[in-house]
């Protein structure tokens, strides 16, 4: 049941690799193309930078959603970091919707520098998404909410 | 299973004897007639309190690792799915394989005070990946799964995400985080744990909140996916009954059905599914298209 | 504890419009750790600077956050401030407020808030910050050119022209590649050889060039300035010092069963042959595959013939190991195999050829001496019939074709069809097209004449079959413009075959760890920006080995890729980028599992004394190298104890911004 409070407003995390969709980002911006203000970007050299152990983070100190946008595969700056970053999020994500998180908080998009429109789409339905599941308590460290 | 362990035994003295090893790495009785538990003889005296049989279910690869500094060769008793431990173990350079004498034993399941092990009615096989000899008999080289060993993943993912929730927190909310499984585990050797780590962002002593437990049982069976030889030590030993080889197996059967099958400890090569990669590989959305399936 | 400044830009309006820069300069003074907080019309301009400055001095901050514009934008700019006021360059952070936040809001409230939030995760990471860097390397003067065709000759002239030592290692006896076969060039026609083979002997007198023929690169290790190569040249059973190119050895040898590959197989040549007469070296091989002596022992002619005692039927393979500081790809094409298209008839009839076999049966040097005689019988064609796009503009990549266009082919399609009706005004001439691409310099002036005043026939339209029926060739094909079915008994069919990447490229790509596209094209570091940079540092591209392009282009773009190399060899020292992965020693397992996910094979292992509270053991360890590492952190993650980290971006910097974040 999606928990409807008032007070709530999503907390969401966007991992974004610095050659491409940190720049994606960057181009959505100059573009004005707007897309949600509770999606806040954490630059990481590479998507394959990110540990899974950062996304279960987040989510503990009360992420209600956690994207993670890396270059398109074949594109990866480093050559091959998308790919491991695929597969570490295929299994992670599979293995949070065997314990019955729900499948939607968490998301991978492949964005290129040139996609600043792709960027600003992906957020605003991510965003939607995570609003229309609402507050994420099944992922959650008691202590982390206020 | 007599026949064979009197068989090991004698061969074991006869190495220790002619100096091949310096010692045994096996099992004696504990203190319940179902709980035989690893140890270590060093000469022929105290090979009098070596057993095996049908409780010598403990995997002795793990121990290994406490014993591979010491002087000279330890002879080291496997089952055949310890063996896939042990030899993972080397593909890691975490044992060294020449410091070890191995008399792969012939298995023909194991119990406890509960019957027969988990592990063993999902049978992996009754191979030897490593050995220098195997000891073993006609009745033991049989095939002896009863069950499919991912029958347990099969149901939970045919539940819905609800009652997958519920079930899981009913479980892992049972955890006392005594560290049992992590310890038993032959995957889990790093000299520090990240959960022992200040740093890691993920150490914690005990279970404060409900999300702990959830995140510590993930993080661990991440950190053995593609290394896990599904050995099923970490339920066996869990003191809460907590069926946490339904973690891994969940890994190990994702990982067969995305990147073809895979089984840790087998072959010589060091790469994982993990530590590989095809460009045709599935996105992640796969997860979100199989559950709407 | 540290010394936080914080800086908060207006960017004019950019920023100050949409978000309250008071409120976040106010809001981030109550952060821990933060001393110093203030905000400014642009902190970029030079005022703006000698205020951070100003306020690194006076208040003695540790490390400042700049909440900006994109780091992608004045990142450097601003490390380089602090650096001047004495700060280390990497105890900065940047918030990026403008993109992500004034840009893309219209509500202030919201705006401000967001802002907020941002620099408090700047802040946050930069708790974590220490001081880094830069590390240097030292710069080996040489360069490494693979492939010896046009690109690969051109960028060697003018890296050597610069002073600097280059090896051109070729896979065939001779440099010259593909432009070698060529009859004359579009849209000039000026004749290929009168202008490539004056710069083959440019590249062999010139003292910098050394040309390693015959040859593979086999193995490439290091890192930008300081690659070793090792080159295996294959026995020629000649000996190149020796030999004259006199050319005797090739009229004497008995076996002329080999094909002659310069020739596209056209036509047989000896076991002991020079590819063709202007070749450099000028010096004959031969082809064990073909040579009597070598395969039974017998003959031994060419020997007894060469006055200069050259022949060495025991030459072995040589391995040669140099060092690099820059290499360069430049592996070329090949026209792609048609053989499985079959509705072109291209195994079933030989007058079926390819437009690069066209270009040696037009050629002077050719099988026909330069006089156009079909294959199968020796027969002037009276029709001919050019079908363009063969194999190129797919829907698919597979056997039967490419996704992508060839470039060339119309140009050069155009250029046969011309030169054709010059030389023989009595041949029909007609050329299936599905588009006509000009877009080069009197290019399409150069089509224009090929249809108007040379009376090409241009049918816009596809093959659908190409049949052999009593010495013909029935071509098939639709006419678009007219709308109707095309039917020509044609004498010869010339195929626009697609150009592929030479089958070399893949494993040099995988060697060097340098990118290729999905159609074995080696990607550049910025399609647009940096096009002649592979992604690999050190490594350059020149050539079609990026992607299809004409001699010009080609030109161009090798000796764009050879003043990149200049400048990089330039340098006596490289500074390396500080952010990269870097082990504990104490927690690292030496698990292996790190080095299979380096993508440039930066670490390496080594038994070490390890010392710890409790500790003191020697262990298997995991090295960075810090000079090959690019910081991609793909090892981090493998890494089950998180013994390796990434500089700049560790685990706890990145931790402390998802806190931030969330909190």
């Amino acid at each position: 049941m999606p928990v409807t409070n008032s007070e709530w407003k999503p907390k969401i995390v966007a991992f974004c690799c610095n050659w491409c969709s940190y720049a994606g980002a960057d181009l959505a911006g100059s573009g004005r193309l707007s897309y949600p203000a509770d999606i806040k970007i954490i630059r990481v050299p590479c998507s394959c930078r990110v540990n899974p152990m950062f996304i279960l983070r987040a989510f503990e100190r009360g992420a209600d959603g956690v994207i993670l946008c890396g270059c398109h595969p074949g594109d990866c700056h480093y050559t091959s970091g998308n790919y491991f970053a695929r597969r570490r999020m295929t299994m992670l994500f599979s293995m949070l919707d065997y314990l019955g998180i729900e499948r939607e908080r968490t998301r991978v998009e492949w964005v290129s520098a040139a996609e600043g429109a792709k960027f600003s789409k992906t957020m605003n339905e991510f965003a939607e998404a995570i609003a229309k599941l609402g507050e994420n308590r099944k992922l959650g460290d008691i202590r982390c909410k206020k | 299973m007599q026949e064979i362990a009197k068989r090991i035994q004698n061969r074991a003295l006869e190495l220790l004897a002619d100096g091949t090893v310096s010692r045994v790495l096996g099992w004696e009785k504990g203190e319940t007639q179902a709980d035989w538990t690893p140890a270590l003889f060093e000469s022929a005296e105290e090979m009098k309190d070596f057993v095996y049989g049908e409780y010598a279910g403990a995997n002795l690869s793990k121990y290994c690792l406490k014993l591979k500094r010491l002087e000279g060769r330890t002879l080291v008793v496997l089952k055949p799915c310890d063996t896939l431990s042990f030899h993972q173990l080397t593909k890691e350079h975490r044992l060294d394989r020449e410091k070890f004498y191995i008399i792969g034993a012939g298995c023909k399941g194991m119990k406890d005070e509960a019957g027969t092990l988990l592990k063993c009615n999902a049978c992996k096989g009754k191979e030897f990946v490593v050995y220098d000899e195997i000891i073993d008999d006609e009745e033991s080289r049989k095939p002896s799964a009863v069950m499919d060993r991912m029958d347990g993943v099969s149901d939970l993912e045919k539940m819905t995400a609800q009652q997958r929730y519920d079930f899981w927190r009913g479980e892992l909310s049972r955890c006392i985080r005594c560290n049992a499984c992590r310890n038993v585990c032959p995957a889990c050797t790093c000299e520090k744990c990240v959960f022992d780590n200040p740093a890691s962002g993920a150490a914690s002593k005990a279970p404060v909140t409900d999300f702990e437990e959830n995140m510590f049982h993930i993080i661990r069976a991440y950190h053995v996916a593609g290394r896990c030889t599904d050995c099923g030590e970490c339920s066996r030993v869990c003191p809460q009954h907590i069926p946490l080889h339904l973690l891994n197996r969940k890994f190990i059967k994702d990982m067969n059905e995305l990147y073809g099958d895979y089984q840790a400890g087998e072959g010589d090569d060091e790469r994982t599914p993990m530590t590989s990669y095809t460009k045709e590989d599935a996105e992640p959305g796969i997860v979100k298209e199989r559950g709407n399936a | 504890m540290q010394k936080i400044g914080v800086f908060v830009c207006w960017c004019g309006s950019n920023i100050a419009a949409t978000v309250d820069v008071e409120a976040v300069a106010e809001a981030m003074k109550k952060e821990p750790g933060v001393v110093f907080s203030a905000n400014y019309q642009y902190m970029c301009s030079a005022a703006g600077q000698k205020m951070i400055q100003d306020a690194i001095h006076e208040h003695g901050l540790t490390g400042i956050v700049v909440c900006s514009c994109s780091p992608r934008m004045h990142e450097a700019t601003f490390r380089k401030t602090a650096e001047a006021a004495g700060l280390n360059p990497y105890m900065v952070e940047i918030a990026n407020i403008r993109e992500q936040c004034s840009w893309i809001h219209k509500d202030k409230d919201m705006g401000t808030a967001k802002a907020i939030v941002l620099a408090k995760a700047a802040v946050a990471k930069l708790r974590n910050d220490t001081p880094l860097q830069a590390g240097t390397s030292a710069v080996t003067k040489r360069c490494l050119v693979i492939g010896g065709g046009i690109a690969g000759i051109q960028t060697a002239l003018d890296v050597a022209d610069a002073g600097y030592e280059v090896d051109i290692v070729e896979q065939r006896p001779t440099i010259g590649g593909r432009m070698a076969q060529l009859d004359k060039t579009f849209p000039t026609l000026d004749c290929a050889a009168c202008i490539l083979t004056p710069k083959m002997v440019e590249a062999s007198q010139n003292e910098k060039i050394n040309i390693i023929s015959y040859a593979n690169v086999e193995k490439v290790s290091g890192f930008v300035g300081n690659f070793k190569a090792t080159i295996r040249k294959k026995a020629r059973y000649v000996d190149e010092t020796k030999c004259t190119g006199c050319s005797l050895c090739t009229t004497k040898c008995p076996s002329r069963k080999g094909k002659d590959e310069f020739n596209m197989n056209l036509n047989t040549r000896g076991a002991i042959y020079i590819p063709f007469a202007q070749a450099i070296p000028n010096v004959a091989v031969i082809d064990p595959e073909q040579c009597i002596k070598l395969k039974t022992g017998k003959c031994g002619l060419c020997e007894k013939v060469c006055s200069a005692g050259a022949i060495n039927y025991k030459q072995q393979d040589e391995v040669i190991e140099r060092e690099y500081g820059a290499i360069v790809v430049a592996t070329g094409f090949r026209p792609m195999d048609v053989s499985a298209l079959n509705e072109f008839a291209y195994l079933d009839s030989p007058d079926v050829v390819t437009s690069l076999e066209f270009e040696r049966l037009m050629n002077a040097a050719g099988p026909t001496k330069g006089t156009l005689l079909r294959p199968s019988d020796g027969k002037h064609p009276k029709t001919i019939v050019f079908i363009q796009c063969v194999g190129s503009r797919c829907e698919e990549n597979n056997r039967r074709g490419k996704p992508y266009c060839s470039k060339i082919c119309c140009m050069y399609t155009a250029k046969h069809a011309m030169l054709v009706r010059e030389k023989y005004p009595d041949t029909d001439v007609h050329v299936f097209y599905i588009d006509v691409r000009t877009p080069g310099k009197n290019f399409d002036e150069f089509y224009r004449r090929a249809a108007e005043q040379y009376g090409v026939d241009y049918i816009k339209g596809m093959v659908g079959k190409v049949a052999p029926e009593n010495g013909k060739l029935m071509v098939q094909g639709s006419d678009l413009i007219e709308n109707k079915q095309v039917k020509i008994a044609a004498d010869m069919v010339v195929l626009a075959t697609a150009i592929e990447p030479d089958p070399t490229a893949r494993a040099i790509g995988t060697m060097l760890t340098a990118s290729m596209d999905t159609n074995d094209f080696f990607t550049e570091a910025h399609p647009k920006l940096r096009p002649v940079e592979s992604p690999t540092a050190g490594v350059f591209l020149s050539g079609v080995a990026q992607g299809p392009k004409d001699i010009p282009e080609t030109v161009a773009q090798a000796g764009a890729a050879a003043a990149k190399v200049i400048g990089l060899l330039a340098k006596d020292h490289l500074v390396t980028n500080p952010c990269v992965a870097q082990t504990n020693e104490l927690m690292c397992n030496g698990c292996s599992q790190c080095e299979k996910v380096c993508p440039y094979g930066a670490i390496t292992y080594i038994d070490k004394e390890v010392r710890g509270p409790g500790v003191r053991e020697v262990r298997r360890i995991a090295q960075v190298n810090p000079a090959v590492c690019q910081g991609c952190g793909a090892c981090t993650v493998t890494c089950p104890s998180g013994a390796m980290d990434l500089k700049g971006f560790s685990n706890q910097q990145i931790m402390a911004e998802v806190d931030a974040i969330c909190r």
